[in-house]
């Protein structure tokens, strides 16, 4: 047993963190939070010179092969300095689905251009009744003349607005909820499909509506086998909720540190105000709850990369302890922070609302808590 | 990151469940809710811990010439694990086996290694942990119980106390105040007492259990031969610190163990009880909670693991070995909360009612829960630990 990162995690972990204190200062986030690009070309095109955009792609469509014990180091970081863009919605929704469900076809197509950074993707998956079941996919694909016509509206889509392809979560029959849904590629100049990019609390986050009338896809946009994606689609959405897991404990350990740092030299009362046990016992919850959160979201990696039975109980886990832990630790930030902490220049606010749109994204810690409880035969 | 284990560890796990299997008393029905020996359990865990140190199930990564089996946190890990899949008793000898033989082991002289820590293993000798006094709980470096020099004796007077096992104890790992003269810190000395010399008065404390499973502890001219001092007069507080130390990793794994034999205690509670015409485990908002508890026990286990790996790897230990404590403590008493709600009306019985439930452990092992946030350093102190240690923040 060896529960640690290995010398070439630890060795990414320093790259990146370097590479992101850089090129993604607060300056560059919020200048990307008052676009609605959330990305530069510039910056696109230095993930792919990383090698990033295709860490956990197989190595024949242009990617590193890595897993999800690699990712994990890397989305820390990224969550560390609030990183706006594509990346997730890319690499880890419409991309991770084009790798676990495309066919050969289409990973060749698709994953080689999102790895060299010439495409991005994303997934349509929740709709206005934003339901986390199969029984909230109403949007529909009717199969016409070697074609399928899609009709329905995807709300809470991110970066639809930039995506190339959009991976759509439609129904091609009726009948029992996880039965008959579909996956579909659609590439984004369609007709039919219109995409509204929605104004968010959290700005580094950008998110869409997307709408289909009659969108007309060939027979082969189709993913995998029809009306059997269900399953793939859970797979697909527990390895992104790890991932998310992590971009969150790195969030909140920054928020920890950024605390911790501001403790330790502002004064009151002639004293720095780390030094009163009112700061010191919070900050301590706060690393309590940081650590756990590690802990959890690592064996949720590890989990995932091993293929193990345990690995939508260890997601759940990690998703529903993290959601708690960074709203907490966001939320202690600004108050540890006073009055300077809820405004608007300095930075806390961009973690707690990063911490607030994660904990809605896949399940929040009620939802998870509740398949916990199945998971375990409850 | 690897959680799988080789296939020599494999064959350990093997080896140790079947050895339970065949070896876990008769006589043992685990109640899932109590992680405590208790008074009228004595002797039947003297014989269990007994039972373990003959063979070799006990003191793992103990050198084995001191009586121990050599080996790594591993195995004791994986020990740990099979204990509290087969449900097993606690040991006994719980302080001895957790701090005092670490401790010895890391200070002692050769005479004290070879004399000590075997017998602590089989528990033919039983220790307590003289650390706490009236005016002395977190603030442990203001303790007041004197040790003065008289030939090659030091004279001991000044009173301990909440001291668990005192009443059955063989020693005590004593701190006392060898030199007044200096800082706090710098003159405790950490003595070995034999709990039977002339002048130790022991008298149990009854808590509120309603049990006395802790004791003041008088000393009256108690007369120590200066071999019993641990490494080196004046130096007590490191030595001591060591062993809060070991009390966090080793009592860690021993009490993530007993946490999750209480989980599938409460669990197996849940399922056999109803609230408002309905089986508990279908209610959502105790589902939310179970779960959550189901939650955090398993974190337990994973930060832990991080822990192990830091030693295995021969780092020093992160913030993942300090959390420990506090996130158990948190823990074990949410559950027993929990198992109040889950028995409503029916926590309000005890032992003796025919209508308590499950004999009424659940209200018991409720009460002394409460302990917990105190025994081993206060939850506050832990606080002031990990802030001032952990994240640098300035002392008073």
């Amino acid at each position: 047993m060896d529960f640690g990162f290995s010398q070439e995690q630890e060795l990414l972990r320093s790259t990146a963190r370097k590479f992101l204190e850089n090129e993604c200062t607060s300056g560059f986030v919020r200048a990307r939070m008052e676009e609605p690009a959330g990305v530069t070309d510039e910056f696109w095109a230095k993930l792919a010179e990383q090698g990033w955009l295709g860490l956990i792609y197989p190595e024949e469509h242009g990617g590193s092969g890595l897993g999800f014990v690699d990712l994990t180091v890397l989305m820390e970081e990224m969550g560390r300095v609030v990183m706006p863009g594509p990346f997730f919605s890319t690499l880890l929704l419409g991309g991770l689905a084009i790798r676990e469900a495309g066919s050969a076809a289409q990973k060749k197509e698709w994953l080689t251009r999102i790895a060299a950074g010439q495409a991005k993707a994303t997934l349509a998956w929740t709709e206005p009744s934003a339901r986390w079941d199969a029984a909230g996919v109403t949007c529909t694909a009717k199969e016409e003349k070697g074609s399928f016509v899609v009709n329905g509206t995807k709300l809470f889509v991110p970066d639809a607005h930039l995506a190339d392809a959009i991976v759509v979560v439609a129904r091609t029959s009726e009948g029992k909820a996880e039965d008959g849904v579909s996956l579909l590629l659609v590439p984004k100049e369609t007709r039919g499909v219109q995409v509204k990019l929605l104004p968010t609390m959290d700005q580094t986050r950008k998110l869409c509506e997307v709408s289909f009338q009659n969108a007309t896809v060939p027979a082969d946009a189709l993913m995998g086998v029809k009306g059997k994606a269900w399953p793939t689609l859970t797979r697909v959405v527990e390895r992104a909720t790890v991932a998310l897991c992590a971009e969150m404990c790195g969030g909140a350990q920054r928020v920890l540190d950024m605390t911790t740092d501001y403790a330790k030299i502002r004064i009151a009362f002639g004293k720095p105000i780390g030094t009163y046990q009112g700061v010191k016992h919070k900050a301590a919850d706060m690393l309590v709850d940081v650590e756990n959160a590690k802990s959890l979201t690592y064996y949720a990696a590890w989990a995932v990369d091993e293929n193990s039975p345990e690995a939508p109980l260890a997601a759940s886990m990690a998703k529903a302890y993290v959601t708690d832990a960074y709203r907490k630790v966001a939320g202690a930030g600004i108050q540890l922070h006073g009055g300077i902490g809820f405004t608007w220049e300095h930075d806390l606010h961009l973690y707690f609302k990063r911490a607030k749109s994660s904990e809605f994204t896949f399940g929040d810690a009620t939802y998870h808590r509740e398949r916990v409880a199945q998971l375990i035969n409850l | 990151m690897d959680l799988s284990l080789t296939p020599d560890q494999e064959a350990f796990r093997a080896t140790v469940r079947s050895w339970l299997k065949t070896n876990m008393p008769r006589e043992w029905k685990p109640t899932g809710s109590s992680e405590i020996p208790r008074a009228g359990q004595y002797e039947f865990l003297r014989r269990w811990q007994r039972t373990l140190f003959d063979s070799g199930y006990i003191g793992l990564t103990w050198p084995k010439e001191y009586g121990g089996g050599g080996l790594t946190f591993m195995e004791e890990l994986i020990l740990q694990q099979e204990m509290a899949l087969a449900k097993a008793p606690p040991i006994l000898n719980v302080l001895g086996v957790g701090m005092g033989g670490p401790t010895i082991i890391a200070w002692g002289s050769e005479e004290q290694k070879k004399r000590y820590p075997a017998k602590i293993l089989s528990c033919e000798e039983i220790w307590c942990q003289g650390y706490s006094e009236p005016n002395s709980g977190s603030d442990l470096a203001s303790l007041q119980t004197r040790a003065v020099k008289d030939g090659e004796h030091w004279v001991i007077n000044g009173q301990k106390v909440w001291t668990s096992f005192a009443h059955v104890a063989d020693y005590m790992m004593l701190l006392a105040r060898t030199d007044p003269s200096v800082p706090k810190h710098k003159g405790i000395t950490y003595f070995l007492l034999d709990m039977k010399l002339p002048g130790v008065t022991v008298k149990p404390l009854r808590q509120i259990t309603g049990e006395a499973e802790f004791n003041e502890v008088f000393f009256d001219n108690v007369r120590v031969h200066e071999s019993q001092v641990l490494g080196g007069v004046n130096n007590g507080w490191a030595v001591g610190l060591t062993t809060l130390m070991y009390e966090r990793l080793t009592l860690g794994f021993g009490l993530q163990m007993r946490l999750r034999i209480a989980l599938e205690g409460l669990l197996d509670l849940a399922k056999g009880m109803e609230k408002s015409g309905r089986v508990v485990t279908k209610d959502p908002v105790m589902r939310q909670k179970l779960a959550q508890l189901w939650i955090d026990t398993e974190c337990l286990k994973y930060t832990g693991a991080r822990a192990i790996t830091k030693l295995l790897r021969g780092e020093m230990p992160g913030p993942e070995a300090s959390t420990g404590k506090m996130a158990w403590v948190d823990t074990h008493q949410r559950l027993q909360e929990i198992a109040m709600e889950i028995e409503g009306p029916y926590s309000q019985l005890v032992k003796g009612s025919d209508w308590a439930v499950e004999g009424g452990v659940w209200p018991h092992s409720f009460l002394r829960s409460r302990a917990n946030s105190i025994e081993g350093g206060t939850t506050e102190i832990q606080k002031n630990i990990i802030a001032e240690r952990l994240l640098g923040l300035p002392k008073d």
